[in-house]
């Protein structure tokens, strides 16, 4: 059978088990629809926020990057992985034992102010939005690439999916859906790469074979590696070309963005007591890690194959998954010196190769010759991948909306059935923007991944830290903070990436911090700040006190209260 | 809840210790051995790798998982011991 035959059925088994599980998972309550009850099992939870976490860009995008960065990449392995520890020590338990809903719920009642709520629902919603808008676009991108539909209809077959389950089953059914997308992402990622260890290796662990000798000589891999790159002028890949320092805080700002993404805190609302949620996080990462630890090793399996097969190859006799992906645009060969031979080399001016990121896990199956079957599984795992991610983040807009806007705020004699009602058509709309935003893609949704780490990091995470660890703080504090983080945040972005202010280049960042690291600096300026601000006015109330004095006891954590 | 015992305040004392050290421990691989001090580290080598590469691509994520399930260890021991664990 051909690719295109396996994809239709693989991508429609998968569909079709999503689907049934959206029917038998329907939610009957708003404590369904929010934290699907709050009855799922460790276990499970480790595998839905594993999948909720890991998104398109982890699945196909990041071992592309790592390859091209070497080690620099790694900002991006020890940042997406670190904050699960920060998560799990700093801030699930005792957001678990506080048992509500939603993250704007902890700010609001924790600072005892609307004002602290609702800013807080604004980040939610910055965050949020920012992400989904990346997976629907990597809905459509798969689509194209491996079924050769449309872009835009591809974008619209994932938001009836998404649509499906996410507003009919709200937290519940992303819950179980998440676990078998968890499955279907973790195999596809998999398989690829134990053919591929095993051909370069010798090594069925990928693990393993990242630091083995080549198969039938005496090289190690990297370096190898190291002298390839070396060779064509690129810097040793076991070398970085970033500053410690810059390296230093973009893992911080990224380990701390993670563990301040409300999507993935509300996970831990979901399970029925405080130690679960601890361990819970536990199997989360042990499930990335999985991927995580996979990840670096394919990037310099690729980067080696990719090399050998193109540099100084005449230009007849590349192999067919190069000529294949030439026709897609992904791969670009331009013969420069007319010598009918390819030169990959670090010089822009005499580099004839160009090749996207994405290559490396898209072409892998191909580049070691794999049956169709693996071709038409990392489809329907970046699909996985991509869909898991999208419907928790919709799940967080619509919470935002329906909970703590509309029931806190607005109407806070919504009945139940309303508030669940609120909570679909804030959904079934946050779908529709969604999708939107996957047709029209705005130019700056690269841009701003970097912000909505940065402004996770220096919102959430510093308002919550001090939250529980620190009785003192007060609203005034924790506002004061979490608006002075966040404009600081903006207005780096705005500068750096967009230009404005005065605009800048490399040269001019402060400190050579990069804009991407910068929401570490934004997260130390929210805690100097909160301090500051928090000791010239009146501590916090007794029984805000009380509140934060219990948290920290696991006992009676009871299931998530209805309130 | 009233102001707390004095045993709740040691678990907490307890609770926030381990959590410096544990801390402090995923500080050092990551920033430490992954990035202050990978140049260092790289001139050993184990296996195929360079040792501070290992640290920052590999290394530091196991490291990150065994944290948690010595936390989560400890913590649940922590709770029986001063009567706070969830019946």
């Amino acid at each position: 059978m051909d690719v295109q035959t396996w994809t239709y059925i693989l991508v429609g088994i998968t569909f079709a088990l999503y689907i049934g599980i959206a029917i038998w998972s329907r939610a009957g309550s708003t404590k369904d629809f929010y934290v699907a009850g709050g009855g799922v099992s460790p276990l499970a939870n480790g595998m839905a926020t594993a999948a909720d976490w890991m998104s398109a860009a982890s699945f196909i995008s990041m071992a592309g990057l790592i390859s091209f960065m070497g080690y620099d990449g790694a900002v991006y392995l020890m940042g997406w992985t670190g904050g699960y520890v920060l998560l799990a020590l700093l801030l699930a338990p005792y957001l678990r034992k506080f048992g509500k809903f939603t993250v704007p719920d902890f700010i609001g009642d924790r600072y005892y102010s609307n004002m602290a709520r609702t800013v807080a629902v604004i980040c939610a919603l910055f965050v949020s939005f920012t992400y989904v808008a990346g997976q629907m676009r990597g809905v459509g991108v798969v689509f194209s690439r491996f079924l050769e539909v449309d872009i835009n209809l591809g974008v619209v077959i994932g938001m009836a999916i998404v649509f499906f389950y996410a507003v009919l089953g709200g937290m519940k059914g992303i819950t179980y859906t998440q676990v078998a997308q968890y499955c279907v992402l973790i195999f596809a990622f998999m398989v690829p790469a134990f053919f591929i260890s095993i051909q370069l290796t010798g090594h069925i662990l990928p693990q393993i074979g990242f630091g083995s000798t080549l198969a039938g000589t005496d090289t190690f891999l990297l370096d190898k590696l190291d002298g390839l790159n070396q060779e064509l002028g690129f810097a040793a890949y076991t070398d970085g070309s970033k500053s410690v320092f810059d390296v230093f805080c973009i893992t911080a700002a990224l380990m701390v963005g993670t563990a301040g993404l409300p999507h993935v805190i509300v996970r831990f609302f979901t399970v029925p007591r405080v130690k679960d949620a601890r361990i819970s996080a536990g199997y989360a990462l042990v499930f990335i890690a999985i991927l995580y630890t996979t990840a670096p090793a394919i990037s310099a399996f690729a980067r080696t194959n990719m090399i050998e097969s193109v540099s100084e190859v005449s230009i007849n006799d590349l192999p067919t998954w190069v000529t294949n992906w030439q026709s897609t645009g992904l791969i670009t060969i331009e013969d420069k010196n007319n010598d009918g031979r390819v030169q990959y080399v670090a010089d822009a001016e005499q580099n004839e190769f160009v090749a996207d990121r994405d290559i490396m896990v898209l072409a892998n199956p191909e580049i070691a010759n794999l049956p169709n079957w693996v071709i038409a599984l990392v489809a329907a795992g970046g699909l996985a991948a991509a869909l898991s991610t999208a419907a928790g983040l919709l799940l967080v807009i619509s919470t935002s909306i329906a909970h703590d806007l509309v029931k806190k705020q607005i109407k806070p004699d919504i009945s139940e059935s309303g508030e669940l009602w609120a909570a679909r058509g804030a959904a079934a709309v946050a779908v529709l923007i969604a999708g939107y935003f996957g047709i029209n893609p705005p130019d700056f949704v690269a841009a701003v991944v970097a912000l909505a780490f940065g402004l996770a990091a220096a919102s959430f995470f510093p308002a919550i830290i001090m939250g529980i660890f620190y009785k003192r703080m007060n609203k005034e504090g924790a506002i004061t903070g979490m608006v002075v983080g966040l404009l600081t945040m903006i207005f780096y972005i705005l500068k750096f990436k967009f230009g404005f202010l005065g605009g800048g280049t490399a040269e001019d960042w402060w400190l050579g911090i990069s804009p991407e690291g910068f929401g570490f600096i934004a997260m130390l300026v929210n805690f100097t700040v909160s301090l500051v601000v928090c000791h010239l006015t009146s501590p916090p109330p007794a029984d805000v006190q009380d509140l934060v004095e219990d948290i920290r006891y696991p006992r009676g954590a009871g299931q998530a209260v209805a309130h | 809840m009233d102001t707390p015992s004095k045993s709740l305040k040691s678990y907490w004392r307890k609770n926030v210790q381990y959590l410096l050290i544990l801390l402090s421990i995923w500080f050092l691989v990551s920033y430490g051995f992954g990035v202050l001090f990978a140049d260092t580290l790289n001139s050993i080598q184990m296996g195929g790798f360079k040792l501070g590469f290992w640290f920052a691509q590999q290394g530091s994520i196991y490291v990150f998982v065994i944290l948690i399930f010595v936390y989560v260890r400890l913590m649940n021991k922590l709770d029986k011991e001063f009567d706070v664990d969830e019946k």
